[in-house]
């Protein structure tokens, strides 16, 4: 296994648009590091970069320190496992598995064997003679997986490897992943645009938009420290309510001041000046409804979620946006309702207005 | 890291091995085609600018210039050649679209036997042209042929088709139409399948008749196919070469001779290499024009999709 | 329903049917007629024509084979329409992959280049042909057909298989890069087993366009010892009129194979055909 490194790597296609600007990601070994974001971010293009299936601009990419810029994807020695699987349709399974290391002139009994091993680790021994139209979508699944692992490759690099499976199968293939990347002790990078697939794989998640890293980190940094609105909106669902709002002194304290709240800034946020524009965040379950709570507003959907419930409501100076409140599963309440709610002010998530950055 | 940074450029390396790949795969294919087809025609340009004729080889091959592109355009068989090869697409052409478009129509509306129908349609284009012009030539053998014999019966006085110069042209016409119309069916119906069929549904909703129905919708939408079905067959009518020799062999006398027929006679039975090779060269020429037409027509989207 | 609506319907359902048999069997006629002909005694050729066949003889067909000696031209078809198939076919084959797949400049040029040729109209070369095939002393030869056949089905070929190797997922062949194997494995063990069809499609429209050319087999072969069949049909004579029925022989024996290839393989013919014209 191998550590992969990006290195300022920047890519714009001929056509102007640019997939990469400017990256430098340090993946260690063994580690499964998740790419997150929106379609069109370029987090697919940053693994094709990986690859070699795609050549950068500018900067460099290293394998275990060696400059692998220049080396095509055929040389580069990483597996990948496509969207659409890319299975061989005219080779049966085990043909499949064997074609990469044919390729490398393996002998046949450790093919063989090897073949074998990477179909026992996966569960696909009974399919080895079929061919890929004769299997179920989550078998196609297994076997791309088996025709990565079975190389051994210095590091595995999947592109959505579970969004053509059905959700319940989504779930359950999930767990084995992370089950197989700790197995293997193996280098991956990981491509989705689900949030909580990041989550819950990733030894590390970076988030990316527009061809950038917005954030990187382990998946609980992000969630309880995004570095900016994008992030927070991104991640954690349901997602973090932001409410645009300015800096307001009162007595000489700072106080964050919006339709919704008004909250007095802790002591990283006394540096903001006065009339600056704000955005704070609050997470769904951050926020208590009590009848002593601080904010009205009238329940307009409820939606009981299974362990918990997610209420809606919409409050007088925020016309566009509702606000989302977790609450326990048994909790009475009704559309229509009046609710009055608290923030946990411990819990709050500020803004720059401008920027989006995290200023506490 | 220790590595030094890449020197700028050096990142396109496997670039430059897959380009060189390309050409090696890409060359021995269009080396061909630039020794059989490209070489040829600049030497036809070459020879069209000399005197060069087989039948007088004491003469050599001086360099006349332009006099035989002068001879040529000088020349009333030449220019009565010219004429007769309007004529000649000017009908076929347009025969072949109406034919087509209506077969076009009929076979989408087919569900059953799809297969044994799309055959049939396929049979004339598939033979050769000498053998469809063969059949057809016998078809309106004078007198006795089926034709003259059909328009006995129907009571009409049937021309010596052949020995006519004006009759001669529908022998020729129909044979061609016969052996090209499926072609272009299959073309338009290609065009028309490309249609989606929820266009006619909301037509049907917004009340549109049939007709209303082909003008507002199918014609502007096979319009591209049209077009491209135009030109093809534009260019094959002005190189019309096989059925005019067996049919007729241009005959009677030459009024029914179109140029790439005189300037096959002019090379290899009057063996005049230099004028036939200006005749030869006026003829690539307009066709060349034909040809940018289909090229910028189909070229679109052909040439310029993304690195792949 | 009224008794007259009754009617419209049944008549609308039956009138399609019966409209395509019609027009199938119009477009079939000639071939029909050449056919029966061919099966006709020479005497009876022009006598009173009829649609149904009163006695059929094989007697042309006898006399095409046995004193004409028809056996060359069609053998001569077959050697020169198989080689120019399987040339154009194997080059054709490698350039279109290099064109839709690989990333170089001047592509684009390319291309446009082979439709260019495509569409050169064929008696303009036939004058530098001649003069080339007799300085090398290929005038009357197989190759001196086989490279001026090249002209129109190397650009052919080229073209299609473009057209084909591009509807091919590209993620296939990533897939095998990925596995280790090189542009050229990867073209071997992947691009080509899944392309069979395409390909096939080429070689049968190429066989077709060869085996039905005439005017370079006309301009380049001088007797009947090269002749290919469009082009012995064609000088067919009589002593003393036109021998009709040994001609009609020939037509069928000419449209045997194309017909055959046809029934076979009429879909991908199609697919073929239609390819690149509409969808560009």
């Amino acid at each position: 296994m191998a550590s992969i490194t990006l290195d300022q790597v920047s890519k714009t296609y001929p056509n102007g648009q640019t997939a990469a600007r400017d990256l430098t990601i340090e993946i260690g070994d063994g580690e499964l590091l998740v790419l997150v974001g929106p379609s069109g971010s370029g987090k697919s293009t940053v693994l094709r970069l990986v690859a070699g299936l795609e050549l950068p601009t500018a900067g460099r990419i290293l394998i275990d320190g060696r400059d692998v810029t220049a080396v095509p994807p055929q040389r580069r020695d990483l597996a990948m496992v496509f969207q659409s699987y890319a299975l061989y349709p005219h080779k049966s399974v085990r043909e499949n598995l064997a074609f990469g290391l044919r390729v490398r002139r393996v002998d046949a009994a450790e093919i063989d064997a090897r073949v074998r091993l990477a179909a026992a680790t996966l569960g696909i021994e009974a399919l080895l003679d079929r061919k890929p139209a004769q299997l179920s979508g989550g078998q196609r699944q297994r076997v791309a997986l088996g025709r990565a692992i079975v190389r051994e490759p210095k590091a595995f690099l999947l592109d959505e490897p579970l969004s053509n499976l059905d959700p319940l199968l989504r779930v359950a293939t999930r767990t084995e992943l992370g089950l197989l990347h700790r197995r293997l002790a193996a280098t991956m990078v990981y491509v989705t645009h689900d949030q909580e697939e990041a989550m819950t794989l990733g030894t590390r998640v970076a988030v990316m938009r527009n061809g950038a890293i917005e954030q990187i980190g382990p998946a609980l940094a992000l969630f309880r420290r995004p570095a900016n609105t994008f992030v927070a909106g991104f991640v954690g669902s349901p997602a973090m309510n932001l409410w645009p709002g300015a800096c307001r002194r009162l007595d000489g304290r700072a106080r964050v001041a919006s339709a919704v709240c008004s909250i007095d800034l802790d002591e990283a946020g006394q540096s903001v000046p006065d009339g600056a524009e704000l955005v704070a965040g609050v997470r769904p379950h951050d926020i208590d409804l009590t009848s002593d709570g601080d904010v009205t507003g009238r329940v307009e959907i409820v939606e009981p979620l299974g362990p918990v419930t997610l209420v809606h409501l919409r409050v007088a100076g925020l016309p566009g946006e509702f606000v989302r409140v977790i609450v326990p599963s048994d909790a009475r309440i009704g559309v229509d309702d009046q609710a009055r709610f608290r923030i946990r002010r411990d819990r709050l998530h500020l803004f720059d207005g401008r920027t989006g950055r995290r200023l506490n | 890291m220790k590595n030094a940074r890449t020197p700028p450029g050096s990142g396109a390396s496997w670039l430059r091995e897959e380009a060189r790949l390309g050409w090696a795969l890409a060359l021995p294919a269009l080396a061909t085609i630039a020794l059989v087809a490209v070489f040829p025609i600049l030497w036809t340009f070459w020879e069209s600018l000399h005197l060069h004729d087989l039948r007088m080889p004491w003469l050599g091959r001086p360099f006349v210039g332009a006099a035989n592109y002068a001879e040529a355009f000088g020349d009333p068989r030449f220019r009565s050649a010219l004429g007769h090869t309007g004529v000649f697409m000017t009908a076929a052409v347009t025969l072949e679209l109406g034919a087509g478009l209506l077969v076009a129509l009929a076979l989408d509306r087919v569900s059953r036997g799809r297969g044994m129908v799309r055959t049939a349609v396929l049979l004339p284009w598939a033979i050769p042209t000498v053998v469809a012009a063969l059949i057809w030539r016998f078809m309106f053998e004078s007198p006795a042929g089926l034709a003259s014999a059909a328009l006995v019966r129907l009571g009409a006085a049937p021309p010596t088709w052949f020995a006519d110069a004006l009759a001669a042209w529908i022998p020729l016409v129909l044979a061609d139409v016969w052996k090209t119309t499926p072609f272009v069916a299959l073309l338009l119906l290609a065009g028309l399948q490309n249609i989606d069929k929820a266009l006619y549904e909301a037509a049907d909703v917004d009340g549109a008749g049939r007709w209303r129905q082909f003008t507002a919708i199918t014609l502007p939408l096979l319009r591209p196919a049209l077009l491209v079905a135009f030109l093809f067959r534009a260019l094959d009518a002005f190189r019309v070469f096989d059925v005019v020799y067996v049919m007729t062999g241009g005959g009677p006398g030459t009024a029914t001779e179109p140029v790439a027929l005189y300037t096959f006679s002019t090379l290899l039975q009057n063996l005049r290499f230099g004028f036939g090779s200006a005749l030869s060269v006026i003829v690539f020429v307009v066709a060349f024009f034909f040809a940018l037409a289909s090229i910028r027509v189909l070229g679109r989207g052909a040439f310029l999709d993304g690195p792949a | 329903m009224t008794l007259g609506a009754t009617a419209r319907t049944t008549a609308r359902r039956w009138a399609r049917p019966v409209a395509t048999g019609l027009l199938v069997a119009a477009i079939l006629f000639p071939l029909y007629w050449a056919a029966l002909s061919s099966l006709t005694p020479e005497n009876r050729l022009f006598a009173a024509p009829a649609l149904v066949p009163r006695e059929l003889v094989l007697d042309h067909y006898r006399a095409l084979f046995r004193e004409r000696d028809f056996w060359t031209p069609v053998r001569n078809s077959l050697v020169v329409a198989g080689a120019t198939t399987v040339l154009s076919v194997v080059l054709g084959t490698v350039c279109a992959y290099a064109l839709a797949r690989l990333r170089f400049r001047g592509k684009a040029v390319m291309l446009a280049f082979v439709l260019a040729v495509s569409m050169f109209p064929q008696i303009s070369i036939v004058s530098p042909l001649y003069l080339l095939l007799r300085e090398l002393r290929l005038l009357n030869t197989y190759p001196g057909l086989v490279l001026p056949y090249l002209t129109f089905a190397m650009p052919l070929t080229i073209w299609l298989l473009v057209g084909f190797f591009r509807q091919l997922p590209a993620e296939l062949e990533e897939a095998g890069l990925m596995d280790g194997a090189g542009r050229l494995q990867t073209l071997w063990a992947i691009v080509l087993p899944l392309s069979w069809p395409g390909i096939a499609t080429t070689a049968i429209l190429t066989f077709l366009y060869s085996w039905n050319e005439f005017l370079f087999a006309l301009s380049f072969t001088l007797g009947p010892e090269r002749h290919t069949v469009p082009v012995a049909i064609t000088l067919f004579r009589g002593q003393y009129q036109v021998p009709w029925g040994q001609i009609l022989a020939a037509a069928v024996v000419a449209t045997a194979p194309v017909a055959a290839i046809v029934l076979a393989a009429q879909r991908r013919i199609v697919a073929g055909l239609t390819s690149g014209a509409v969808k560009g």
